[in-house]
Order: structure tokens, then C-alpha cells, then sequence
């Protein structure tokens, strides 16, 4: 708009809109907290829709047990210092199967840890929307999805029947058992997300800042060794090495970047000569082909 | 000169700052492709990303991967490939739903909506319009106009783009032939010029080659027009919603403490400032604006697209649905307004049934009440019709259970866009655009629409239906009614009570004891009782009504749940034991013919709503029965 709000302010504004939506239209919302940088940008969008109340919905991670540390404790700290109810729920019948993303490979730790997990929290708290911080510029089948997502009582996505969504009018309306999945981030790109974070100051994890960190190599993949459940292999050495995350999950699935950006201008910068998406660095994502499209039908966020 | 972003961030990192305030600054165009499918919507995009440098490596990785799979440009990259996300969108070559895409230059962002070309898909088509400023429509040059590339023009010209660009792709495979592009062009435009566009340009393209989507092409010297990118950079689409009259719908109630109440909502027209006076829209109360509070510190003013908590001077009921507006200028407020709808279920609209209309952050139950016409996409004729089917676009008048504050589709898209839903699936099947409300002054239609028999009974907060006692006489048909009508009253019902007494002696006093008689006697109680209904009255029927036909006619007569037959069932000794008014011996002497029970059949119901017994239980019980049974299926609250 030519006198009107500049692009983030205008971004901020239709996220704000969502979430006072979701807050005044169902019975029993969560936010769906991951942490990284685009749950911190959620975050603190809903302190603002609801200032000066609190965020009328809990927070919840989905913890799969093999989090980097430093992601814990920021958790637990914003948590804390926010005065918000923080969820934390872990698929207690994955860890008893041993589970792990070392052995069980990607897909099934992915599966059983945190799509698995996601349903059985859902359901066990019995949430009729929940929030999640996807944007549609990560990835081709995100690009596709609306900002009001339905999934079925079992917590299917039809991707080739979805509601059309006019204007801001979302349709809103479930019938028991069923949900939605909110996505207030939607319209953002991972620059504005950037920006944001810097214009407003919002705190997150310092994985996200250059530093040097014990790290192995491992199939092309820097692996940060984040604890002493990573067993070298053969001709593996740890090294010391200056690097930064574009994006966080389970350490031995996410891969780091060699960088000195150590402050938040410095990634910005890093971000414009950047030429590989950040989801390069999500092992998950390649195993199989439209492997997200598949992961999202059967419930993955 | 093809790497805008790039070579822009390199020579700004040393100033940053400086880098990212021109970022703020940029302007933002939302934009989308449409067109008939096979046109090269996806590789149109595909193309944009790809020489504007804005492909990471290894998307372009998997996109070189992918063509040689699923391409379909023979092993060269196939653009589409990076737009349609979906399994079953690559494997069939097609684009089945909207994917959104985003790029910069150093003029602008955009975002931009792919949208689908097979009919089938016309509501994501919608979807995507639905927020998009400027459209870019796509003609396959060896093709031409398409209905498809008429109805996507027609949409988006009625979803309220008022900019069109018109681009003819594969020129390549139309030897870039200036005939070609201008017969097309000429074509297009007659039918556009009807449709309100403020700007329409036409392009000649090749999507898959380049020519004049960033670089001007070698291949159509002949044309002097922009680039499509040069183009897209430039348009000026603003339309200063901040000069409009003052809207906030109210989302949600603000309520930390006792001691705040504030309004959240995004204003979605105007600007105001603390110390203006503002009105609730339905209710018309005024008030003052005290604070635009928000977690950075109060505001001095706000505007179109900024997203608020206001709080107000006076405490005054608002609750979600509410709209604050300017004082001076306020928005409609009716519950009948006509809309163009756009149909986008399976299941064609049915005129009458009951949906649900969200409009802003109002749900209201709604109903289409009258189908003006439909639009032939092809022609714009106007044509008659019974329904909507999928895809199709009418212009109705739709009736909302209560009023609603709105404004045109054309003075504000949030004030005047709404979404129908079925109540039972929850799909949302209907996107309409209202035109302009009706009032009793200005509608012949409104007041035989309005004040039916759902108004007056709403009025009377009750719902009409006729209670048909039947039984022998002296079965206490009229001492039970009587009982039931009177506590209805005490209760502030509106009743009516239709028996013997008052209809023999008046309406009916023509009629004697014939069977063909008989028939007559309960038509005229039953049309009689069926005005009653009308007026949204309970309307207590007892009469002997002795055949099993004639009550089913009163039945037909009603509509659907306004019967309920009583059958009083006291059998025939009983009622010659009791012989209130002698008739019985009269009859068994002779001195009346015709009489039910002993001259003359009674046909008990077989399927009656209620039936009471009389012979060990005193008239008040029964009358308790039919009075749960009425509140029990929600006829009095």
C-alpha cells in the first residue's frame, strides 16, 4: 500500500488476524512450539494479538528426545520467563522400542517420534486446532496448503480436496474428533521471518549464531556431536569447527553450515548470497520422493 | 541485470542497515496466473524464479532431476515442475490446487497464487483471486481465447482485480507472429472492455524460452510494449482502503482483568485516533475511542491493515461480530442483501435450504431466497435458472436469520466477501460478493419474504403447528385442549383454538352430517387452522374428524413438522357411559342419523404423534403429555 503499512507490518498484522480467529472460534487451541526461529516469530505474534492478556492457548513441543540441549533449555527458559503453560509430550512407547535416529534410520524415528507422537498428543489433550509455524516458501507441498488446514479425525490431509479459502472469511466449522491445523506464518519467507526477528529483538536459540563446535562429517552432512549417544564409525573424527544451523531439529538429522555470522545482521547478510534452500540441511526431507507430501498426509505438521 | 536481489545485497552488505530499511520500503504485489489449462501457468512462474535467480541449488538439483522423470519438455528443465508440489500434480502434468510462490526484486515482493486450469478446480482458481491484486491471464498463442480464459477473467474481474494483464505464451510455437498476438489481443479485449478492469495490457511471451517475461526477446521486434516483470514491477494497483470510512470488525473480546476491556480486530477500512467518535454498526450506539493499545506502547493512529486493540470511553455491549465504524459513515446493516455467488460444491445449490454465511467474523445461519439468474461466462448473458451447479455464477438474494453489518463487495472486500457453509459437512460451498442490501422500501420482494410465517412466529418466540385432537365424541377431545391451550397462555404463548362450537356455528354453518359434508367441514377447519400456522400461531384443533383421508389431507396441508395428530382414545363404551351432552341416547333412539360410533365409522389413526388415554387418568395428566411432548421437539422453548 502506497501510504499504508510496510510488507513485515503488514505480514505481522495478517498473523495477528489469524490467531485472534483461531482464539475466538474453537474450544480447545494449542500452539505447536519447535523452538527454532520460526516458533519464536509465532510466539511472540501471539504476545502481541493478545497483549495485554497472556496467549489464551498453551504451548506445546513434541519432543522426541534427541533435541539439541541448547534447544531445551531455551524452552524451558522462554517458558518460564513468559509465565506460559508449556506442554512437553514424548512418545513413551518409541522410547521403550529403543527408537533412535541412528539405527532406526530417519523415516521410521521420524515417523514413530514425532508423527506418531504429534497424534497421540493431540488426541490425549483433545485439541480442535493447533498452530504450527510452516511457511509455504519451505517447501513445494507447503506451498500448496491453506492457512486453515483440516485433517480428519485421523488426522489426515486431503490435499486434493481442500476447502477453498476466500478473503479472511476461514471456515472455521469441525465436527467432533476433527481439527485444523493453523499456519499464521504462512504468507512469510524465511527473510522476512530474518528481518523480523531482528527488528523486534525476538530471542532465539544461539545454535542459530556461528560459534565453534565439535563437529563429524558424515555422508557430505556436518553433524554436531551434541551428546555421548553419537557413536563415531569407523575413520569418523570429531573436529572443532566454526559453525552455525539455518534450521533446528533432531541433532543427528540436522545438518550445519560452515559460517561466521554470529550475529543476527551478519546471518541476514549470509542470507542474500546463500545458495541452498535451509531445508538442505533437514535429512529427513530427501528420503523419498514428495516425501513432505507424504508425511503431511498421514499427520505430520 | 537478471540478478536484481543479488547483485543489489552484494554491493549493500557494507551498509546493511541501510540495505534493509530500502527492503521495508519495498511495495508488495499479490498476483496470480489463471488461464486455461496447458496455458503455461506453472512454467510462466517457473520462469520467473529461475531468471530472477531466486532458485537455491539444490531445488534446482531436484528440479533437473525431476524433468527428467516427469518432464514434459523432453529431458530440458520443465519449469512447471517447481510450482505443482503435489505427487498427483507431477505425475499427471497438470496443477490441481493454488500454490503460492514468492520472489523480490529490488522494486517489489510478490507473492504470487498458481492457480489451476481445469474447470474442476475453478474454486482454488477463486481461492487464489480472492486476495490478489492484479491478474495475469495466459493464452497459449496456437489455442486463443478459451471459455476457460473467459470464465478465470470473469472471476477475477467479480472478485474485484481490477488489473489484467493478458499474456500470449509460446509465441515460439506461433513463429512469434505479430498477426497471431494481435487477433488474440483484439479478441480478448472485447470481451474485457465489459468487465470494469482499470488497466488491461496484452504481452506476447514464450514462457519455456523467456522472450519479454525479464528480457526483452530479439524475437518480436514488432512490439513496444514492457516486459512482463518490467511490468509487474511498475503497475500501480494501490487502492487506498486508508481513505475509506472507518471499519474494525471486533474479533475478539480483550479482558486480562476487570479493569481492561479492549476490542481486538484488523481495521479493514480507514484510519482513527484516540478521541474519535466511533458506532457499533447494529446497534447504533456512539462512543469515544480511548487507547490503541498494543505490546509496543499505545498508538496515535491506525490504519487499513493494521491489526488493533481498541478501547472505548463508554462502556457499551460489543461482543465478536460487532463493527466499529466512523460515526458519520456507517456501513449497512439489513438481513437481506443481493450477491453474485459463485457455486463450489458437488452438490448444486439449493434455493431455500439453510447454510451458513461467515462474512468478516460473523456466522450467521443463511438462505438463498431468490436465484435472479446465472451467468453464461462465454457471452455475460444473463440466463433464467433453478440452481447453481459446481462452478457455476448467479446473482441472488440471500436472507440472514438476524441482521448483519456490511458494505458492497466493490467498497470493501472483507466488508462485503462471505463464504457459505453447509451446515452438515462443514464445506465451505459458496464464495459470494454482495452487490447491495434490500429494505422493505426498496424491494417488492423483501415484505413477502420477510414477514412470513418463520418472522411472525420468531416475533411470538414459538413455533406455529397444529395440534389435531381426533376421537369420538365425548372421548374429552375439547377438555383436554382446553386444559392445554389455557396453560399455553398463562406461558404468553399465541394460540388458537378451532372446535365445533366455534366453526359449526359460523364458517361452517352450511354443512350438515354427510360423509361429503363431513369432508367439506374438515377442509375448511383445516385451510382454516393452516392460516393459523401461517400467522405463527399454536392452533388447537378438536373435532371428531372421524376419516383417516381427511386428516391426512389437513396434514398435507402443513408443512413439514406442523401436524401433530392427537388421538384421544377413549373407547366408544366409555364415551356412550359418559354421554356428556345426551348424544348417545339420542342417536341410539334414533333422533340423530350419522352419528360416529353408531350409524356412522371411525377410522382410529395409525400413526399418530401422540396418543392419550383418558379412561384411568384425570384430563390435567393429559394435558402435562402434550404439553412435554411440545417442548420436548423444541415448538415452545
Amino acid at each position: 500500500m502506497k501510504q499504508g503499512i510496510s510488507h513485515l507490518r503488514r505480514l505481522e498484522a495478517e498473523s495477528m488476524y489469524v490467531m485472534r480467529e483461531v482464539a475466538s472460534s474453537f474450544a480447545n487451541p494449542v500452539m505447536l512450539y519447535s523452538i527454532g526461529k520460526d516458533s519464536s516469530v509465532m510466539l511472540h505474534l501471539a504476545l502481541k494479538a493478545f497483549y495485554p492478556s497472556k496467549p489464551p492457548f498453551p504451548l506445546m513441543h513434541v519432543d522426541t528426545t534427541w533435541k539439541f540441549r541448547d534447544m531445551i533449555a531455551f524452552r524451558d527458559e522462554t517458558a518460564a520467563r513468559l509465565g506460559l503453560k508449556l506442554l512437553v509430550h514424548v512418545n513413551e512407547d518409541g522410547v521403550k522400542r529403543g527408537i533412535n535416529p541412528f539405527d532406526s534410520g530417519s523415516a521410521l524415528h521420524t515417523q514413530v517420534m514425532k508423527t506418531e507422537s504429534l497424534k497421540q498428543a493431540l488426541d490425549k489433550y483433545g485439541f480442535d486446532a493447533a498452530f504450527g509455524g510452516a511457511r509455504r516458501d519451505e517447501e513445494k507441498s507447503r506451498a500448496k496448503e491453506r492457512i486453515f488446514s483440516f485433517r480428519s479425525a485421523t488426522h489426515a490431509w486431503d490435499p486434493k480436496n481442500q476447502r477453498p479459502e476466500l478473503w479472511r472469511a476461514y471456515n472455521t466449522r469441525i465436527n467432533k474428533g476433527e481439527s485444523i491445523r493453523v499456519f499464521p506464518l504462512s504468507n512469510w519467507t524465511e527473510l522476512d521471518v530474518w528481518q523480523y526477528i531482528m527488528a523486534e529483538n525476538i530471542p532465539i536459540v544461539p545454535l542459530y549464531f556461528a560459534k565453534k563446535r565439535p563437529i563429524v562429517e558424515r555422508d557430505g552432512t556436518l553433524i554436531m556431536v551434541d551428546d555421548d549417544r553419537m557413536k563415531l564409525k569407523n575413520g569418523e573424527k570429531v573436529e572443532e569447527r566454526l559453525v552455525r544451523f539455518r534450521t533446528l531439529g533432531c541433532y543427528p538429522l540436522t545438518g550445519a553450515i560452515e559460517s561466521e555470522a554470529d550475529t543476527i545482521e551478519a546471518i541476514v547478510a549470509e542470507m542474500f548470497t546463500a545458495r541452498t534452500s535451509e531445508r538442505q540441511g533437514r535429512l529427513i526431507d530427501s528420503d523419498e520422493k514428495a516425501s513432505m507430501e507424504k508425511k503431511k498426509k498421514e499427520g505430520y505438521f | 541485470m537478471s540478478a536484481p536481489a543479488m547483485t543489489e545485497a552484494d554491493a549493500a552488505i557494507p551498509s546493511l542497515k541501510a540495505f534493509l530499511a530500502a527492503q521495508e520500503k519495498k511495495s508488495l504485489l499479490r498476483f496470480l496466473t489463471c488461464g486455461s489449462v496447458d496455458d503455461g501457468k506453472s512454467t510462466l512462474i517457473g520462469r520467473l524464479l529461475y531468471d530472477s535467480k531466486l532458485l537455491f541449488d539444490d531445488h534446482l538439483a531436484a528440479l533437473k532431476r525431476d524433468s527428467k522423470q516427469h518432464g514434459t519438455t523432453g529431458g530440458d528443465i520443465d519449469f512447471a515442475l517447481l510450482v505443482d508440489g503435489l505427487e498427483a500434480e507431477r505425475e499427471q502434468g497438470i496443477t490441481i490446487d493454488v500454490a503460492y510462490r514468492f520472489f523480490a526484486t529490488d522494486k517489489r515482493k510478490f507473492i504470487v497464487a498458481d492457480t489451476p486450469g481445469h474447470e474442476q478446480y475453478t474454486r482454488n482458481m477463486a481461492t487464489g483471486a480472492s486476495n490478489s491484486e492484479l491478474a495475469v491471464v495466459l493464452v497459449d498463442a496456437r489455442k486463443g481465447v478459451l471459455t476457460q480464459t473467459r470464465r478465470h477473467t470473469y472471476i477475477a474481474s467479480l472478485l474485484g482485480i481490477r488489473h489484467v494483464v493478458m499474456v500470449v505464451n509460446k509465441m515460439d510455437l506461433a513463429g512469434f507472429s505479430q498477426e497471431v498476438f494481435d487477433r488474440i489481443s483484439t479478441e480478448f479485449s472485447e470481451f474485457a472492455s465489459h468487465l470494469g478492469f482499470q488497466s488491461r495490457v496484452a504481452i506476447p511471451i514464450s514462457a519455456r524460452f523467456g522472450d519479454n517475461v525479464i528480457t526483452r526477446s530479439d524475437n518480436t521486434p514488432w512490439y513496444h510494449g514492457p516486459t512482463l516483470l518490467g511490468f509487474l514491477e511498475t503497475v500501480d494497483v494501490e487502492t487506498s482502503l486508508a481513505d475509506t470510512p472507518l471499519r474494525l470488525p471486533v474479533q475478539w473480546v480483550n479482558r486480562p482483568n476487570l479493569d481492561f476491556r479492549g476490542y481486538a480486530g484488523t481495521i479493514v477500512g480507514g484510519r482513527v485516533r484516540p478521541g474519535d467518535r466511533v458506532a457499533v454498526a447494529k446497534s447504533g450506539r456512539t462512543t469515544t475511542v480511548e487507547r490503541l493499545v498494543t505490546m509496543d506502547g499505545d498508538l496515535e493512529e491506525a490504519t487499513a491493515g493494521d491489526a488493533v486493540t481498541m478501547t472505548l470511553r463508554d462502556e457499551i455491549d460489543i461482543s465478536r461480530g460487532d463493527v466499529l465504524c466512523a460515526a458519520d459513515s456507517r456501513p449497512d446493516v439489513s438481513d437481506q442483501f443481493a450477491a453474485h455467488l459463485l457455486w463450489m460444491a458437488e452438490e448444486e445449490l439449493l434455493p431455500g435450504r439453510q447454510y451458513i454465511l461467515k462474512l468478516s467474523t460473523s456466522t450467521v445461519p443463511a438462505q438463498v431466497t431468490a436465484l435472479k439468474h446465472k451467468v453464461d461466462v462465454n457471452t455475460l448473458e444473463q440466463l433464467a435458472a433453478k440452481t447453481l451447479h459446481l462452478n457455476e455464477i448467479g446473482m441472488v438474494n440471500v436472507s440472514l436469520a438476524q441482521p448483519l453489518a456490511f458494505d458492497s463487495y466493490r467498497e470493501n472486500r472483507d466488508m462485503g466477501g462471505f463464504v457459505l457453509i453447509d451446515r452438515f459437512t462443514n464445506a465451505t460451498v459458496g464464495a459470494g460478493m454482495i452487490e447491495f442490501g434490500l429494505r422493505r422500501a426498496t424491494n417488492v420482494h423483501w415484505q413477502a419474504l420477510d414477514v412470513n410465517k418463520d418472522a411472525r412466529a420468531a416475533l411470538k418466540h414459538q413455533k406455529p403447528v397444529v395440534l389435531w385432537f381426533t376421537g369420538l365424541s365425548g372421548s374429552g377431545k375439547s377438555t383436554i385442549a382446553n386444559l392445554v391451550e389455557r396453560t399455553l397462555h398463562a406461558e404468553g404463548r399465541h394460540t388458537y383454538m378451532l372446535d365445533g362450537d366455534n366453526v359449526r356455528h359460523g364458517l361452517n354453518r352450511d354443512l350438515g352430517f354427510t360423509d361429503a359434508d363431513r369432508v367439506e367441514n374438515i377442509r375448511r377447519v383445516a385451510e382454516t387452522a393452516r392460516l393459523f400456522v401461517d400467522a405463527g400461531l399454536i392452533v388447537l384443533v378438536s373435532f371428531i374428524s372421524p376419516f383417516r383421508s381427511e386428516r391426512r389431507m389437513a396434514r398435507e396441508l402443513m408443512g413439514e413438522g406442523e401436524f401433530i395428530e392427537v388421538f384421544v382414545d377413549t373407547p366408544l363404551e366409555v364415551c356412550v357411559a359418559r354421554d356428556p351432552k345426551g348424544l348417545y341416547a339420542k342417536a341410539r333412539a334414533g333422533a340423530i342419523r350419522n352419528f360416529t360410533g353408531i350409524d356412522s365409522p371411525y377410522e382410529p389413526p395409525e400413526n399418530a404423534e401422540l396418543v392419550v388415554r383418558t379412561e384411568d387418568a384425570d384430563p390435567a395428566r393429559n394435558a402435562t403429555a402434550i404439553l412435554s411432548y411440545l417442548k420436548a421437539n423444541g415448538y415452545i422453548v
